[in-house]
């Protein structure tokens, strides 16, 4: 497995689809915890103002892991790495879990690059991280970002191609899940299973209509991204390459 | 050796290929020859068990290739030479490869020396041409020194240079004692490079055999009569066995040798111009072969090549 790992590393890392997405999330964070922070008034900053630009970096992570493996379909390098490594069902783990380190590492840089920024500019007793919730929301961004780069490499694996697959990417997070509401009677009840959706309550706090712990939340979340995985290496072991 | 068993692939209702059985013998270069579309590039996927069968197998030295533990050090292939990210430098598409099967690093650099791609390997393969491309993906077949070699339309689209190049690669690796397995839809090219042909039309196995005997086996043999005066002749070869047709002024003729057909001209009292055996070229054989089975026909009104290969009379 190790010699999987390394091998899926060198082919992330030789291309340049994750440096850029690495920059951009960063930049959008920090960017926008900078924006927030400059633009304040009234109140002092809590370490809420600091994470608003978390949405954007996931955005960029997720895009940034389906092309991880999208891109082989595009360019048939699925099929050389088939080649060299006949058993599938190891190397698309292998790369599931490259990937989702990347994103985890490029979640807590944005986060507490965020938090810095946001702090370095008005920082008062209320930015301190003192709280289970407030570590939520800081180091939990890694951990959402890493299991919806799962997400996002398992629905790669079932689309193989990169529009596609982007497209619900995007569509399902920032419109399904809110869209769902409008439907009458059980609408919101579907909308408190919403994976994206549960995964911002492990994040920003549970509320008391949530059906789910923080914890229980971040489990059920990875329970999703565990279904997709399981389900795109049942299809990519039977499926032609 | 490599072994198909009842191979068959099936898309739907189409067959792309239909319970075909051949082997690939050891130490020789062996042409799998065949029209386009014919199974040719589904069959070599699924050696490689990139394509599942529908039905049989295909065996490497006894084993299904996703049995195979590193199958890099045993089968290398080339099946298309563009299967490379276009960001990914030569020698990082070498190095992740080699290091998938524990290759040492220091034989990326011994291919790119053998494939002569030393002093581009740090640039995008993206920006390669065909010709460069088709070195890389030799390059990467030869990584892990495999014995065993599948090649699918190694020259399609090169220039000559290029396809001289390949040419003498099939031959070096085979005097190395490799088992060499190269597609080819032109017969000519193959007969340059193969030992033994697998001939296969429409998912179908045609022959099996070596090279030389297959081109004898398939060309026509016929004799070329030219003359002002052919009227006599003609009627008299019909009468004696022979099937003619017209070829410009002259006849084509065959089964019938020339001495016969020189000795009939004498008692027809027919003055000749020319009197000539006219083999066959590989590629009339390979029409003749496979000519029922192209999967596309294109219907040429007089096309020089596939018409004239029916006998006169049919």
């Amino acid at each position: 497995m190790t010699t999987l790992l390394a091998t899926e590393r060198i082919k992330l890392f030789t291309t340049r689809s994750p440096w850029w997405s690495a920059f951009l999330a960063l930049g959008l964070t920090i960017g926008f915890a900078a924006l927030v922070g400059l633009n304040h008034n009234g109140g002092p900053l809590t370490v809420e103002h600091s994470q608003f630009g978390m949405q954007f970096g996931l955005m960029v992570v997720s895009v940034m892991a389906a092309l991880a493996i999208t891109t082989e379909y595009r360019f048939a390098t699925i099929r050389a790495t088939f080649q060299a490594v006949p058993k599938r069902t190891s190397v698309l783990v292998a790369k599931t879990a490259v990937v989702a380190v990347l994103a985890a590492v490029i979640g807590e840089v944005a986060a507490f690059g965020s938090w810095v920024t946001t702090y370095a500019i008005d920082g008062g007793p209320e930015m301190a991280i003192t709280t289970g919730a407030d570590w939520r929301m800081v180091a939990g961004v890694g951990l959402v970002y890493a299991i919806a780069s799962v997400i996002s490499v398992a629905v790669g694996t079932l689309v193989r191609q990169s529009a596609g697959a982007i497209s619900i990417l995007l569509i399902w997070p920032l419109l399904v899940e809110n869209l769902v509401q409008l439907i009458p009677g059980i609408g919101d009840d579907i909308h408190d299973w919403m994976p994206f959706t549960v995964a911002g309550r492990f994040l920003n706090g549970t509320g008391p209509d949530a059906p789910m712990g923080p914890w229980a939340s971040l489990a059920y979340f990875a329970g999703v991204a565990a279904v997709l995985l399981v389900a795109s290496l049942v299809v990519a072991n039977k499926r032609d390459a | 050796m490599i072994e198909a068993v009842g191979l068959t692939k099936s898309y739907g209702k189409t067959l792309a290929v239909d319970n075909l059985s051949f082997s690939v013998p050891t130490g020789r270069v062996t042409g799998f020859l065949g029209p386009n579309g014919a199974g040719k590039s589904t069959t070599m996927r699924m050696i490689l068990g990139l394509d599942t069968p529908t039905g049989g197998s295909a065996l490497i030295d006894g084993k299904r290739y996703r049995d195979l533990h590193q199958p890099l050090r045993t089968v290398g292939a080339l099946l298309d030479a563009k299967w490379v990210h276009p960001n990914r430098s030569a020698r990082a598409h070498l190095q992740w490869l080699a290091r998938s099967n524990k290759l040492p690093a220091k034989r990326v650099d011994e291919v790119l020396e053998i494939v002569g791609l030393t002093a581009v390997a740090g640039k995008r393969a993206g920006g390669f041409s065909l010709g460069m491309s088709q070195r890389l993906g030799i390059a990467a077949a030869l990584l892990g020194d495999p014995q065993v070699l599948l090649f699918d339309e190694p020259v399609n689209g090169l220039d000559p240079e290029g396809i001289l190049w390949i040419r003498k690669f099939m031959h070096r690796l085979a005097e190395e004692g490799r088992t060499v397995f190269v597609s080819s839809h032109l017969l000519s090219e193959m007969a340059l490079t193969a030992q033994e042909l697998v001939v296969i039309g429409r998912g179908k196995l045609i022959s099996q055999s070596s090279t030389e005997d297959f081109v004898a086996q398939a060309t026509e043999n016929t004799v070329l009569v030219r003359g002002p005066q052919l009227g006599h002749l003609r009627t008299a070869l019909g009468q004696a066995g022979a099937s003619v047709r017209d070829e410009g002024a002259g006849l084509v003729v065959s089964g019938m040798d020339c001495a016969d057909i020189g000795e009939l001209a004498a008692r027809t009292q027919t003055v000749l111009h020319e009197l000539s055996p006219q083999r066959g070229s590989l590629e009339e054989a390979f029409m003749q072969l496979t000519g029922d089975s192209v999967e596309y026909h294109t219907e040429i009104a007089d096309a020089p090549t596939p018409a004239t290969l029916v006998p006169a009379g049919k």
